[in-house]
């Protein structure tokens, strides 16, 4: 059964396409990672994939019924916004919850958990401008816990986090990957991806690879991604296939 | 002696109650929203739709005189109309929000300073301006009020989508469709509160009402509902104290600005004094680093 399904997917900003006829699926409970150069498409794929920008043409499938949990490199949160750890956490209890929804011994308990599971007990009253880049990352790993999402999309989640954080962090994605949930993680380090990650999308705006990571990894085709993104004319035509 | 000055005016004149009443309503629901503004960074489209009312009010003034009902209605389609034109503009041109914003509000000023000058007398003009606060009526207490309960009720109602929009919208956006709705229904929130605090403070000060307290309140704390209800009383503080000190003082010093006084005194006291990154405190750290 296959959580996400990509059928001819071209995404883009301003008609110019970043992704390009991407057709494959990921089934339900891998682990994958997609890798490739910088401006290969792999957070424009991740935003597709959430709903946040419609496809140029393609589509793309979820798995119904399922619920879907989206770490973006964290550029849009604000700091300095006077809240704490613990609110920020509990907010991925939104889709129980909701506007109105109250949050009551249970749920709050679920929360502490959370947060203990991520280390930061402790940190609960702390406001989140305080926190390090590392401890930052971990409060928002703990409120993908509290999402309980069957889909969770990572976007570059260990960049900028130190060794201690990223080996923790990890092992909530493996043990995500244990409880059978759909781990999507947009990564740079190839080490990273040997290491924990059964399968890889190689991306270069198209599919260079996809498959076992071994398979994929290979020196040969990184070099093929890399030569690919770099001769990719963005002021060419909206899209050469469909010219040719 | 005491009782003079601190409750005697409000015992003995009905114009002085009147005064407290509506500088309460106003604070209890304007300052929490100029939190939000605050927090959003929007403290300057607070000050720019201020100024955009001015014109719809003016006409309102022009139409009917200093008519309640028209000046609002004027003032809040005004309000409505240059909040999303400015949005629009940003979105549709190389013009970032701030700079189509300030061109708004500036031909907005002039705009209502032409059109109120054309019927009426410098008096009026200064009305408009500045307001009277010591003249409200019934139907401008009733509006106060009425502007403040639902504005409170619509801040408890959108509270957790518009927080969550300000920390992280990303966020929202991936687990809800709210954010654009929550978006809109503040900004009508910030016209409402505008338009409530023009009849009594006027176009220029309405909105000291909004952030002065709210700025104020931010070098005392770092968690957002203290910050909230902080906000609201520095705001009745002011109010009341800028009544006070204005009564005192007699006819030299006109109510609308002391109380927009007394607010700047409160933040300017905060940003002094305040426990979280004001100045005082500030020094005391950095004497401590250079040792």
């Amino acid at each position: 059964m296959s959580a996400i399904r990509l059928t001819d997917l071209t995404l883009g900003y301003d008609r110019h396409p970043a992704v390009h006829h991407l057709s494959g699926e990921i089934a339900a409970g891998s682990l994958i990672a997609i890798v490739g150069p910088n401006g290969a498409g792999k957070s424009t794929l991740l935003k597709g994939i959430t709903g946040t920008l419609a496809p140029l043409s393609g589509g793309i499938a979820l798995a119904k019924g399922k619920r879907l949990a989206y770490l973006p490199q964290s550029a849009e949160l604000d700091r300095s916004f006077p809240i704490h750890v613990y609110d920020l956490v509990a907010m991925g209890l939104w889709n129980r919850a909701g506007i109105f929804g109250r949050i009551g011994a249970a749920a709050a308990h679920k929360v502490e958990h959370a947060i203990a599971a991520v280390g930061l007990t402790g940190f609960e009253r702390r406001p989140i401008g305080t926190l390090s880049g590392g401890q930052m990352q971990r409060a928002l790993f703990a409120r993908l816990l509290l999402q309980d999402a069957e889909i969770i999309l990572l976007d570059e989640p260990f960049t900028a986090i130190d060794a201690r954080t990223t080996a923790d962090l990890l092992a909530l994605v493996r043990r995500w990957h244990g409880e059978s949930r759909t781990v999507v993680a947009v990564l740079h380090d190839m080490e990273t991806v040997r290491r924990a990650f059964p399968q890889t999308l190689l991306l270069a705006r198209e599919a260079v690879a996809w498959g076992a990571t071994a398979d994929v990894l290979t020196p040969e085709n990184l070099l093929a991604a890399r030569r690919m993104v770099e001769s990719f004319d963005s002021h060419a035509a909206p899209c050469r296939r469909d010219a040719a | 002696m005491l009782y003079d000055l601190f409750i005697g005016p409000f015992a003995e004149f009905d114009f002085m109650r009147r005064a407290l009443v509506g500088v309460m309503a106003l604070s209890v629901s304007g300052a929490p929203i100029g939190v939000f503004l605050m927090l959003r960074r929007m403290s300057l489209t607070g000050d720019a739709m201020a100024h955009a009312i001015l014109p719809g009010a003016a006409l309102g003034y022009l139409v009917a005189g200093f008519s309640l009902p028209a000046m609002t209605i004027g003032g809040l389609a005004a309000g409505f109309a240059v909040a999303l034109l400015a949005g629009a503009v940003a979105r549709a041109t190389v013009l970032k929000e701030d700079a189509s914003l300030a061109a708004f509000y500036l031909i907005s000023l002039a705009l209502g300073v032409t059109i109120v000058s054309l019927r009426g007398s410098a008096i009026d003009l200064l009305h408009v301006l500045f307001g009277n606060v010591l003249a409200l009526d019934d139907g401008v207490l009733i509006l106060l009020a009425g502007v403040a309960t639902v504005s409170l009720l619509a801040l408890a109602a959108l509270y957790r989508p518009l927080v969550l929009e300000c920390v992280d919208p990303g966020f929202l956006r991936s687990v809800s469709r709210s954010g654009g709705f929550v978006h809109l229904t503040f900004l009508a929130l910030v016209v409402l509160n505008l338009v409530a605090g023009f009849n009594a403070l006027g176009t220029l000060l309405a909105v000291g009402m909004m952030m002065l307290p709210a700025a104020a309140a931010r070098f005392w704390t770092a968690d957002i509902t203290r910050l909230l209800m902080l906000a609201a009383g520095f705001g009745m503080l002011s109010g009341y104290a800028g009544l006070v000190v204005s009564y005192a003082a007699g006819s030299s010093l006109p109510a609308g600005p002391a109380v927009i006084l007394a607010a700047g005194v409160v933040y300017l006291l905060s940003l002094l004094l305040g426990s979280q990154g004001g100045l005082a405190r500030r020094a005391l750290i950095w004497s401590h680093l250079e040792r």
